[in-house]
């Protein structure tokens, strides 16, 4: 049942995206990589070709994105930073900064690290900023959505991952962080269920979350593509205000997501820290 | 289901690098990795570090602050109450003051009073003896000026001794004379 299913639904996809453009998949263009810049009425810029030991690392649209949602976040805390040096009252843009800052610190690492929150607030903070800064920056025509490629949230998810282990290790020795992912009063023949099972979960934590922020970025693109798209699968001038109004819906629904999508992500690998690092609740 | 989605993904895998949909590109993961990690230490040594520590100093200046006015409230109530019970304690001395002065001069009131009665009195006392003194004294005057009066006109009537009518009236005339005296 399921298989069908999901065969008829991979069926409809590929029939769809064919449909939509004469078989070409305009919208899988938009959402993926590329190695150009698309400004398509004006052109595309095309982006140079590296490799390193045999690894192509060519800088692609995503790497552009990237660097400028990077480039931005640094110009811009760095500003914050320098505008506490002057005066300790915020104002402005330090204001709005320091609203989101004292949320990352007080709402999201206090209350689900606990203890000793202090020490991954900088990892959280760094996570949600950029996140949060690569999810708006896609919401800008001509740009593209860094956190829409799953390539860039696993390597986030890997990071809060190797930042949870390393905090549980180092707050409870490396034996010791081991032996506390068995739960405590576990029956002695469950055990090598449990070990399994345990060792399972610490993979599949940053797994969702790199599955999670990727779907969420990536869908709601797709969604305002293929309601654009309508306009010409139906080849009718008619159906554009409709398209465009849903479009602008789904838009400004992915406002909200983007916030969103940084605040989950941040929770929870703050709640997973919290987890590695107290490990007894 | 899974392998479907990828197989349906891996159709897409152009030949512009960027694999299919969820295949990871080790390229694009490089720079991010490396960009991740760079974010992440000048971020926190410049940005984050700077930043929490400007809030909590923040955060400290403003408990000291409301715990400063909270103790200054106190010790202003203090000084306060303090000040308004001197003021009683003041008060309450004044009155006392006032009222000793009060108690000193009534009783300073009776006593001159006193001793001016008694000292009119005994003035008085004094000049009634006085005048009682010189009326003795004067009487004594009188009594001896009347005998001499007397033994003046005797000496008259002896020496006119005639008629003795003519003498009775003199004598009752001389008498009478001195009656009005």
């Amino acid at each position: 049942m399921d298989l069908q299913n999901s065969e008829t639904l991979t069926d409809t996809l590929q029939k769809a995206t064919e449909h939509s453009s004469g078989g070409d998949n305009w919208i899988m263009h938009h959402i993926m990589d590329g190695n150009y810049l698309d400004f398509t009425p004006f052109g595309k810029i095309y982006l140079p070709h590296l490799e390193l030991f045999g690894i192509d690392i060519s800088i692609t649209r995503h790497v552009v994105f990237l660097w400028i949602s990077a480039a931005l976040l640094i110009f811009i805390m760095l500003k914050v930073a320098k505008a506490y040096k002057k005066s300790l009252v915020p104002s402005g843009m330090t204001n709005f900064f320091e609203i989101l800052i004292i949320f990352v610190r007080d709402e999201i690492a206090k209350p689900t690290i606990g203890k000793g929150y202090e020490k991954f607030v900088p990892y959280l903070l760094t996570a949600f900023f950029f996140i949060l800064f690569s999810n708006f920056l896609g919401l800008i025509p001509f740009s593209a959505t860094v956190t829409s490629n799953i390539s860039v949230t696993v390597v986030l998810a890997v990071s809060s991952f190797l930042v949870t282990q390393v905090g549980g290790i180092q707050k409870n020795g490396l034996f010791g962080y081991f032996k506390g992912l068995i739960p405590h009063g576990v029956p002695v023949f469950l055990l090598p269920i449990m070990l399994v099972v345990e060792l399972l979960g610490l993979f599949t934590k940053p797994f969702a979350l790199a599955i999670r922020l990727f779907a969420n970025m990536t869908a709601g693109h797709i969604v305002i593509y293929a309601l654009i798209s309508l306009i010409f699968v139906m080849k009718s001038y008619f159906i554009a205000p409709v398209s465009i109004g849903m479009a602008l819906f789904i838009y400004l629904l992915e406002i909200l997501v983007a916030l969103l999508q940084a605040y989950i992500f941040t929770m929870l690998s703050s709640l997973f820290i919290g987890m590695a690092v107290h490990q007894d609740h | 289901m899974i392998a479907n989605i990828l197989a349906f993904s891996s159709m897409y895998s152009g030949d512009e690098g960027g694999g299919g949909l969820l295949s990871v590109n080790e390229g694009l993961a490089f720079w991010v990795g490396l960009t991740f990690l760079i974010l992440v230490f000048v971020l926190t040594k410049f940005a984050w570090k700077p930043i929490i520590a400007a809030l909590n100093e923040r955060e400290k200046n403003i408990k000291d602050s409301l715990e400063l006015a909270e103790k200054s409230k106190e010790e202003s109530k203090r000084l306060l109450e303090e000040n308004k019970s001197n003021l009683h304690k003041a008060e309450e001395e004044s009155r006392k003051i006032i009222n000793e002065a009060r108690v000193f001069a009534e009783s300073l009131k009776n006593q001159i009073m006193d001793d001016s009665k008694l000292q009119s009195q005994k003035i008085i006392a004094s000049a009634t003896e006085e005048i009682e003194r010189k009326k003795e004294e004067a009487f004594g005057e009188l009594k001896n000026q009347v005998a001499e009066i007397s033994l003046q006109i005797a000496e008259k009537v002896i020496k006119q001794n005639l008629n003795t009518q003519l003498n009775a009236e003199v004598i009752d005339k001389y008498i009478n004379e001195l009656q009005k005296n």
